[in-house]
Order: C-alpha cells, then structure tokens, then sequence
C-alpha cells in the first residue's frame, strides 16, 4: 500500500521486468523509491508556497481536525468539497496538481476500489442497476462504496499535503502541541535520520550481492540472504545505538532533551487557523 | 438435449456467483496488505476507543523508557524502529510466486522485551502514517494496537514459553521464534479484521447503508485471518526464526539483552502460569486451524450469532452472504445441523481465545506495575 510516486517510477525498472526479478532488486526498487519520495517531499515543504509559510503546529491541528470532519460526515458531498478544499490548497501551495491527484488516486483504485467493489453487488438495498449475469448495484451499495473510496482517497491526500508542505523536522517538533512526550519526539526524529542510513546500507549490501550475481538464486539462496542481511542489520543497528549513545553522552546529554521553540503564531496563522475551525465546524454540521 | 438446458441454466445461475467469488477472492487478497489500516476504514468513535486502549500500553513503554533505563534506550529504539521500518520494506518471496512483507514486530519483542517493542513498532508506524501515507492517522491507535500491542506481547509470549530455561543457543528458541511470529501477526490479523466487521453493525444509516468498512464480521475475519495466516504470517516467522538463527551465530549477546536489561523473567507472571501459557499458544495456534477446516459453516456462524445478539437487520444481509460463501460448494454441502455445530464449537473456540488474550494482556498491565514497584524497593 505504499505511494507509488510517478517521478521515481521512470527511473526503475519496467513492469516487465520487475515481475520476473528476483527478490534482491525488487527490496532495491523499493528502498530507491522510498529514498527519492522523501527527498522530493522534503524538496517541495521549501519551495514558497501558501501551506509552506504556515505554523506547523497550526497545520498539524488543522490536519487532524479536516480528517476527523472527513470520517464524521454522513454526507458524500460535504467529503467532496473539502476534497476540492485541499485540491485548491494543493495549487495555491505549488505542487503540481497532476502529480498530486496522481499520486494519491494512482493507488486507490488497487487497492481500496477493489475491496469496495464486491460491495456494490452484495449489499442488500433497492435496486439501482440491472447488470448482465443477474448482478444487481444496489443504491446502498454504491453509496456505502463511494463512502470508503472518498474517505479514503480524501484522508491520503490531507496527509500527502501535510507532509508535502512542511519540512520533516518541523512536523516532529510541532507535535508537541498535541502532547507527546519531548522523548518520543526526539526517538521519532532520530528514527527518520537513522531509516536512512539502514537504507543505504541495505541498498548497499544488495548491491554488492547483487553485482556478484550470475543467474538467478535459488530460494533457499534468497532465505539466506534475508536472514544474514536482517541479522547484520539487527547487529548494526545495536551497535550503532551505542555508539550514538555515547556520542550523545560526549557531547552533553543528560538523559532528556532540551528543544528551542522557534514556533511564533503570526497574524496569517490565526487567520487560517479560523478559516480552518469555520469549515471544519460547517462541514462536520453538514454533513451530520 | 435436456443436459444441455440444464447445463445452460447451471451456467447462468454459477457466473454471477463465480463473478463474485472472484471479486471476493480478490478483496481477501487485495485486505491482506490492509494490515496498515487506512483512514476511512474505521469510525472516528472506533479509531478513538483504539488509542485509548493503546494509551495504557504506551505509558509502560514510556515509563519503561524513562527509568530503567538510563539513556542508551534513546537510540536504542531509534535504532530499532529504523530496523523494523526497513524490514518492513523486504519483499519476501513466498511458494507459488507471490511476495509478503513482515512487520519485525516479533523479533523486536525478543531482542528487547515486548513493552520496548510496542514503542519501537508503534514510532515506525507512526513515521509510516505520517510519512509514507501508508495506514491513516486518526487510525494510528488500531494500527498500533494490531501491530505494535498484539503482535509482540502474542509473540514474546509464545517464545518465552518455548525457550525459558533453555540456553541461548537452543533450537526449541528457534521453533518458538518461527512459531511466535507466525501466530503474532495471526492474531493481530485477526483484531484488525474485528475491528474492520463491527463498522456496519454499528455505524450506518437509515437505510443500512454502512459508512465506513462495509463487510460484516463473517466475511472481514476470515478475509483477514486466512491469508495472513498463509502467506505474511508465515513470513513474520521464517524472517524471526532466520534472524534467531543468525544471532545465534552471530550476536549471541543480542539473544540475551533483554536479561540483561533486567527485565525479570517473571515479570509476566510466564514461570507461575507456564502450562496456562503453553495453553494458550496451543489454542491461539489452533484459531486458524478451525478456520480452515469449517469453510461452508462461515455464513452459518454470523447469522446465528448476531441474530442471538439481536441484530434484526443483518440476517437478510447476511442470508445473500451467506449463499456467497457456501456457493462454491454446492457438493460438499454438510447438513444443517451439523454445520450449525461446528459453528458453534468455532465460536465458542474464538470466544474464549478472545477472553483468554484480554484477561492475559490485564495480568500482564498488572504485573509489570507489581515489578516496577518491586524494583523501587
């Protein structure tokens, strides 16, 4: 279920390809792609834009808020404007609207339109469409499968937004507003830096296999390769814990961390954070 | 002539069921990578009550954090976490040509101890929901709670059973590994696909239309429970077993940090209650057994069930279903009564394991809070 990002898939393999590959180059595909989608996320939060300027702690409020509102609705409309909200706060925002619905709907359709489907058929109701073959869309149907394809598709994209327009470290440290434990920022924070440096090394030890490689390997192959490059990888990252531990230490940690709150809530903060608070209460009465 | 009419009408009455056989067969296949439930899937009151049960669960966690520990935990789970999201990336391949990813949730829990594991899983869940915009974030608390509560306490229970008192570098350690990763993700499999069948019951509109996830509990458990348990259950546990294996090897140390860290072996009541334990893995392994074997009986087990309940508008629902599942094998029909019974013995299996987790998960809140004091003194 992850985003597949239409700028990373040039640059892999083709479909073709990638079905008869083993299972080496496809954890490779899969590690590029996560590593591209975070440089190009992070890319996107600096560029100007109308979300980039805003008080993370307002954005991350407001996020939460527009998807609680999103699941509250009883109401397929009210879910279908703010989709258009967030589709104009998307433009206003810089990001290239075709890369953004694309992004978001690419995958929705595979997944989340599949497990709906069966419901248009099996939920009992009045009849809407007569199908060949004696399969019959019922009204409740339709309704109940649209409802999961736009809470769903909706919820993404408030997500997708949020991170696409505020830099990684920012969202960490506005999370404080709602309450978590400066600890877990700091471990969440240094979880992000370190997913990367695992990725790297495991990019770079399916590499040098790989590049030794040639014919294919068999499974029982392939089952050891996983496990050396999971244990390897579990024995690193212990070791790299207390390594960085006492880095930590050397350099004066004292068992909590202190945090600067740059944050300032500036007139434009306050006037979105209302806008934000008016629709969310509008859209959660509406759609009741 | 009178064959072929009736070979005609066979056919036009089996396509549409076929059709939706097929679709069925592909939503099962297309849920088992819902185990990161998305946004929409769930109710905000469900994804609400989530948190609050995970809450408790993290306070330990937290807790656990802050005094045992020193400092060296800090990177330690960061570390971690990175591990487990990394992992969460390795496409396993699986007999028949598919591929399933496991969560590393059960290996966390036997490296460092299942409340260190539920911090370490639930910050890669959190950084995937956030991040990666996969599972949602008002969902996070049941995603959590299937993956990072379920999944390493049903794990670390189970190797523990298998490998106290058995040195590091015993094979039965092995075995329990295997078995524990398996029978983790099973379960938590088998919450996720609960918390996926209560949404119609419980929230829909007046016409019946259900809002959120629009499967009852007979279709939603089983579309979870059955292909976890066959294809990223069983990758949970060659990936655990594998890497126990290589740290025998390896990193016998690392078998053995969680003793060192001093978290003591009764502190989930495992040396008093061991047989109880050994029970109750038996039985949560046998969960999936009986969910095999019973096929036709599925339709039968929630009708009669919620009708008990008394819910008046699933049966009509529910009897369109139940002619679903039991279409494919129209041969083997088992006569009625005998279906309804092992309806019955199945549910009540489910029943008891169901109780038999909670009150466990209570006696273990209850006696970590016993040893943590203990230690105070």
């Amino acid at each position: 279920m992850r985003l597949s990002d239409p700028t990373v898939k040039a640059s892999s393999p083709s479909p073709k390809q990638t079905h008869r590959s083993s299972f080496v180059e496809r954890t490779l595909v899969d590690i590029n792609h996560t590593l591209e989608q975070t440089l190009f996320a992070e890319r996107t939060a600096r560029e100007p834009g109308l979300l980039q300027q805003l008080d993370p702690r307002l954005k991350i409020l407001s996020a939460l808020l527009v998807l609680l509102a999103v699941g509250l609705s009883r109401n397929l409309f009210v879910i279908l404007v703010l989709y258009f909200l967030v589709l104009v706060l998307a433009i206003f925002s810089g990001i290239p609207l075709a890369f953004f619905v694309k992004r978001v709907w690419l995958f929705i359709p595979f997944f989340t339109g599949l497990v709906a489907l069966p419901a248009l058929f099996i939920t009992p109701g009045a009849v809407l469409v007569h199908l060949p073959l004696g399969l019959v869309i019922t009204r409740t149907g339709l309704a109940t499968a649209l409802f999961l394809l736009l809470r769903v598709g909706t919820s993404v994209s408030v997500a997708v937004l949020l991170v696409l327009t505020t830099p990684w470290n920012s969202v960490l440290k506005a999370l404080g507003v709602l309450h978590v434990p400066a600890v877990i920022i700091l471990i969440l924070g240094m979880t992000f830096r370190y997913i990367h440096l695992l990725l790297h090394l495991t990019n770079d030890m399916f590499l040098s296999r790989k590049s030794r490689l040639l014919r294919r390997m068999s499974r029982s192959e392939e089952q050891q390769l996983i496990a050396a490059t999971s244990g390897t990888l579990l024995n690193k990252s212990l070791q790299v814990s207390s390594d960085v531990y006492l880095s930590m230490q050397s350099r004066g940690f004292r068992n909590y961390p202190r945090t600067m709150d740059t944050f300032k809530m500036r007139t434009i903060d306050w006037l979105s954070g209302t806008l934000v608070a008016i629709t969310v209460t509008a859209a959660i009465w509406l759609g009741k | 002539m009178s064959q072929i009419r009736t070979a005609l009408k066979f056919l036009t009455r089996a396509t549409p069921r076929s059709l939706m056989l097929y679709y069925g067969v592909l939503a099962i296949w297309l849920l088992t990578t819902a185990m990161h439930i998305p946004d929409g899937y769930l109710s905000p009151v469900t994804s609400i009550i989530m948190f609050i049960i995970v809450l408790p669960f993290w306070g330990i966690g937290v807790r656990k954090l802050r005094e045992k520990t020193t400092s060296r935990n800090v990177p330690l789970i960061a570390l971690i976490a990175a591990f487990s999201f990394v992992i969460m990336m390795f496409n396993i391949p699986l007999p028949g040509g598919t591929t399933a990813h496991a969560v590393g949730g059960a290996l966390a829990a036997i490296v460092m101890g299942p409340e260190i594991a539920t911090m370490a899983v639930s910050i890669a869940l959190v950084i995937q929901a956030f991040f990666f915009g996969d599972g949602g974030i008002l969902a996070l608390g049941a995603n959590c709670f299937n993956m990072a509560v379920v999944l390493p306490y049903v794990s670390y229970a189970i190797y523990q059973a298998f490998s106290k008192n058995q040195p590091t570098i015993s094979k039965r350690r092995i075995a329990g590994a295997a078995l524990g990763g398996w029978a983790g993700l099973t379960v938590a499999a088998f919450f996720a696909g609960f918390e996926f069948g209560i949404q119609p019951m419980l929230f829909h509109m007046a016409n019946g239309t259900p809002l959120y996830a629009p499967y009852s509990l007979s279709i939603s458990i089983p579309a979870m429970v059955i292909p976890h348990a066959l294809a990223a259950s069983v990758v949970e546990g060659l990936v655990t077993a594998l890497v126990v294996v290589n740290l025998q090897r390896a990193n016998l140390s690392a078998l053995e940090f969680d003793r060192k860290a001093k978290i003591s072996p009764e502190f989930s009541g495992f040396t008093k209650w061991r047989a109880l334990w050994i029970g109750l893995a038996v039985m949560i392994v046998l969960v999936p057994v009986g969910l095999l074997a019973p096929g036709t009986a599925w339709g039968e087990w929630g009708t009669q069930q919620l009708s008990r309940l008394g819910f008046a508008f699933i049966p009509e629902g529910m009897a369109k279903l139940s002619g679903l599942w039991s279409a494919p094998l129209p041969g083997y029909n088992l006569p009625a009564l005998k279906n309804a019974n092992l309806g019955y013995l199945f549910s009540g299996i489910t029943g008891t394991i169901v109780i038999g987790i909670v009150v466990w998960l209570f006696t273990l809140l209850v006696t970590v809070r016993k040893s943590q004091s203990n230690e105070v003194k």
